[in-house]
């Protein structure tokens, strides 16, 4: 069932749409990952769903109730801004408190949930603390604290990370998802990190140039990416056009093989890194190491073939035997190997 | 090397500091000293040092009205200028650009057209057979002419109108720094409109109110031109009667003394509203 609708949902800017025509529907509880390089959109259709934008076109339902003329301040939706926009002015008190003040919450009861809610995020003890007086970490724990005090219907995160460094990012991820698990609400992330998404997404949408390109969770969307696009921006992936016939695909002159038996015409093949072994036997291609790069958990390799520059990569299980400049072969099964029509989407 | 370096910022600034130190605290140091003598009719300024002056100002009556008014109307026309020149500034921020430009154009238009032309603008405006007055009378609103030609209100409309750019400038730069986003928030949050501006804006903005504040209440007491043009002879405030004082009786002493009185309080007020303001938003103050 689903709890939060969108419909048909597009925005056009003077001479540029920005959205176009995304329809996604998300079931109560669930926590949706918006991803897609900067410029796709996916910041525009969380402002058309927080209502600070509103669309040229479509709907916004929430749990059966229309609510695309609904202004901001009657959607009682909580928003996590990028840039967390606590009231510099205000303490961490004051900052929580703010909704329940607008909501005209008795003083009593006000405390006991600003209280709760602080203690949620592990900020009890920073009461009356001025949000510049803050680390990055805190200051988005206020940010959490203050869209979760109201108990909003959805939640939205716009790039929450974005301002924390690396290692705190990865931290306040995991702390993020405990959170969302033990509150149970409904949520909408944007982000332009695929690493992000798949770490906390029960489903990615990933989008591109105003549109949907595919909705999935982390793991199918990864091991079956519907086209160059998704493959690409989702992890890594080398991509040959080629022409299938009967479980072939060639490819400048090579036959790969491919699971799928029906796929015929124009298709894109792709290929994850890792699936790729480095072989002294008999291999689908052949080539030269022209870069080897150790990136601790695992190797990386270029590797100059026929097919053009793939990207391997193997567990850092030991030295490998290979090295830069070695002629190789290389192989990977049917099985691991995707195979779409070229442009099925965008 | 290094101490070279450590010297080299005074260096910089010396000629800015001789230059200050030459046109304003040496004049300043000048005035101060030529209010301590007294002022003998006839003869002109005396040879005795004396606080007589001071005595003056501090005992006469006659004086306290004019100090009176005069940091009344300062005060009323910063508050109105706050009360105008904030919304005014945060609707500029909110136009697109094309009409942002005309709109800064037409604020600060009136600071490219000289004092005395301006306030020239309003007397006609303003007087008995002004134009205010002809439209009133034509529509019937009213049966005489309202009377605002030579009156604190008249001194103040045309104040406001002088001093409110500058109070647009000095918000205008605060709010450039306002993250949009924490109205977004608060609207989120389920404030509306109005409170957003009162509880989220306007705290935001202080420190551009505060320095706007205190440009425009230092101007408007010191103002002459459109006191002494709009206010006329007999509403007078310091700046008009130091000028009468020097130039009318001759008298320089008392001028001068007027001059640091007024100097002083000026001072001490804005001072005193900083360290207050500053203290009580310290958060929106860096």
């Amino acid at each position: 069932m689903s709890f939060l609708e969108l419909q048909g949902l597009s925005k056009r800017f003077d001479d540029f749409t920005a959205v176009n025509d995304c329809s996604l529907s998300v079931a109560k509880g669930e926590f949706v990952c918006l991803l897609g390089p900067s410029g796709c959109g996916k910041t525009t259709t969380l402002q058309m769903v927080a209502g600070f934008v509103s669309p040229s076109q479509g709907r916004i339902v929430l749990d059966g109730k229309d609510i695309t003329g609904v202004k901001p301040d009657k959607r009682g939706l909580g928003i996590v801004f990028q840039s967390y926009a606590l009231f510099p002015h205000m303490t961490v008190t004051a900052n929580v408190a703010f909704g329940l003040e607008m909501r005209g919450v008795p003083a009593a009861e006000r405390r006991r949930r600003v209280g709760e809610t602080l203690e949620l995020v592990h900020l009890e003890s920073l009461t009356d603390r001025y949000p510049r007086e803050l680390s990055g970490g805190q200051r988005q724990r206020v940010a959490m604290a203050r869209a979760l005090v109201i108990q909003p219907p959805v939640l939205l995160l716009d790039e929450p990370m974005g301002a924390l460094d690396a290692k705190l990012r990865e931290e306040m991820q995991i702390e993020l998802r405990a959170l969302q698990h033990r509150v149970g609400i409904t949520t909408i992330m944007v982000t332009h990190d695929q690493a992000e998404a798949m770490t906390l997404a029960d489903r990615v949408v990933l989008m591109n140039q105003g549109r949907i390109e595919q909705v999935g969770r982390p793991f199918d969307m990864y091991e079956q990416p519907n086209g160059r696009f998704s493959s690409t921006f989702l992890g890594k992936a080398n991509v040959f056009s080629g022409q299938a016939l009967g479980g072939m695909v060639h490819v400048e002159g090579h036959r790969l093989p491919c699971a799928d038996q029906a796929a015929t015409g124009r298709v894109d093949y792709i290929v994850r890194p890792e699936k790729v072994e480095i072989t002294r036997e008999s291999a689908l291609v052949r080539g030269r190491i022209s870069a080897r790069v150790f990136l601790g958990n695992h190797w990386l390799f270029q590797v100059d073939t026929t097919l053009g520059t793939m990207q391997i990569t193997h567990a850092n299980t030991g030295l490998p035997q290979a090295g830069e400049g070695d002629e190789v072969g290389l192989r990977w099964s049917g099985e691991h190997a995707r195979v779409v029509p070229t442009g099925a989407s965008t | 090397m290094n101490a070279h370096r450590n010297r080299l910022p005074y260096w910089l600034t010396a000629p800015g500091m001789l230059v200050t130190l030459a046109f304003v605290a040496l004049p300043l140091v000048l005035l101060f000293s030529l209010s301590l003598y007294p002022f003998v009719s006839g003869v002109g300024i005396g040879e005795q040092m004396t606080f007589a002056n001071y005595t003056e100002i501090f005992s006469d009556d006659y004086f306290h009205a004019i100090f009176a008014r005069t940091f009344g109307m300062a005060i009323l026309v910063t508050l109105l200028c706050i009360v105008i020149g904030v919304p005014e500034a945060y609707v500029l921020t909110r136009l697109s650009e094309r009409w942002r430009a005309v709109s800064v154009v037409i604020v600060l238009g009136p600071l490219l057209i000289s004092v005395v032309i301006r306030t020239l603008g309003w007397a006609v405006l303003l007087g008995n057979e002004g134009v205010i007055n002809n439209l009133l009378m034509a529509s019937g609103l009213v049966s005489e002419p309202v009377k605002i030609m030579f009156t604190f209100t008249g001194v103040v409309i045309a104040m406001v109108h002088v001093l409110v750019p500058f109070m647009v400038l000095a918000v205008w730069t605060s709010l450039q720094k306002l993250d949009p986003a924490t109205e977004q928030a608060a609207q989120s949050l389920g404030a509306s409109l109005p409170t957003v501006l009162r509880r989220i804006v306007f705290p935001q903005v202080i420190p551009g109110v505060l320095s706007g504040g205190l440009i425009v209440f230092a101007l408007a007491a010191s103002a002459f031109a459109t006191p002494a043009i709009i206010g006329g002879r007999r509403l007078k405030v310091v700046p008009t009667t130091i000028y009468d004082e020097f130039l009318g009786n001759l008298n320089w002493p008392l001028g001068a003394a007027l001059a640091v009185v007024l100097v002083l309080i000026v001072l001490a007020v804005s001072m005193g509203v900083n360290r207050l303001v500053e203290r009580r938003w310290k958060q929106v103050f860096q």
